[in-house]
């Protein structure tokens, strides 16, 4: 019998929920961090001019496919989904049910010329928040993130420092320049972007939190 | 830094792509046929133009999808950007460039030659 697997997230030695428990008095920070553990990501591949391809991922997934490239639908703290190219997406869920989603996609893509791919254990979810999150991201990071460019529901792949990043913006706050994004991190370059962070984030102060999961 | 528009993802830097090389190479039909000369022109020899180019780019940290860039490789204008297997855009082709290369700048100010 195969030994029981101990799932681990790649920040797990920054003992980040210690740190956020000591943070939890900090109001002065430009710049929240967290991390959001084990959430479930499954990538899709098919034809998008195919309406039983779009069809058939809204009724498996109970969300539809987002209207365009670098576009998200769905709730971000629910399932949604990320489009990462003209016919690659990336569904997104709450730790846990990303089993069953895979299951029930894998049957309604059966009959299509689709592939989906569980990878979630490829990364990890940095959450960034406060009025500084704009800021710190874009000390490395060569996309447009002004408002006018880059707003809620958006989602890019581009860099981070060195690494390869994909951001997806879920929210702001208007009037102000509060705004926040999940960041997907490759597990092998988790601990290097977090650091990379916590760095940029030093001139607004960095405050560690616990994302709270639905 | 160039601002690079991926035909999926919209205009982004330079530093997210990655250049592949001169475009519209076929590989021959029948490979036994060839000669090592003909063999090594296809597989090592390409051009090195100055001026309008052809090549292949990958937006390898953001869609990484390929597509093709007509370039001025003297000026960095990206004159067109297309689709795989798509032909280049002959209105672009066939477009002078923005910029002149090889003549000498026009002389401006007192005593230039009308």
């Amino acid at each position: 019998m195969v030994d029981g697997y101990l799932r681990q997230s790649p920040l797990a030695h920054l003992h980040l929920d210690a740190r956020a428990a000591n943070d939890i008095n900090v109001t002065d920070a430009g710049l929240m961090l967290g991390e959001r553990r084990h959430v479930g990501m499954i990538n899709l591949r098919g034809e998008p001019a195919d309406p039983a391809f779009a069809a058939a991922v809204k009724k498996a997934v109970g969300v539809a496919l987002p209207d365009g490239i670098n576009r998200s639908s769905g709730k971000p703290l629910s399932i949604h989904i990320l489009a990462l190219g003209p016919d690659e997406w990336l569904i997104v869920c709450p730790p846990g049910t990303e089993d069953s989603i895979f299951g029930k996609m894998t049957k309604a893509m059966k009959p299509l010329h689709a592939a989906v791919t569980m990878s979630s254990e490829a990364r990890t979810v940095i959450q960034l928040a406060g009025t500084d999150a704009r800021n710190g991201l874009a000390k490395g990071c060569p996309l447009d993130l002004h408002p006018r460019a880059f707003g809620p529901g958006q989602c890019a792949q581009s860099i981070l420092g060195r690494a390869d990043i994909l951001i997806h913006q879920t929210g702001s706050n208007a009037g102000s320049s509060d705004a926040s994004y999940d960041l997907f991190v490759l597990r092998s370059f988790a601990e290097y972007v977090w650091t990379w962070l916590e760095d940029a984030g030093r001139e607004y102060g960095v405050k560690v939190f616990s994302p709270a999961e639905k | 830094m160039l601002l690079i528009p991926c035909p999926f993802c919209g205009e982004r830097e330079e530093s997210e792509f990655h250049q592949g090389g001169e475009a519209h190479i076929v590989r021959p039909k029948d490979p036994d046929e060839l000669s090592d000369a003909e063999w090594a022109d296809y597989l090592f020899l390409r051009k090195n133009t100055k001026g309008l180019f052809l090549e292949r780019w990958v937006h390898l940290h953001g869609c990484r999808r390929w597509f093709n860039m007509a370039r001025n490789t003297a000026t960095n204008e990206i004159i067109a950007v297309y689709k795989m297997g798509a032909q280049p855009p002959k209105a672009a082709i066939n477009k002078p460039p923005k910029t002149a290369v090889d003549k000498p700048p026009k002389a401006v100010g007192k005593g230039a030659k009308k």
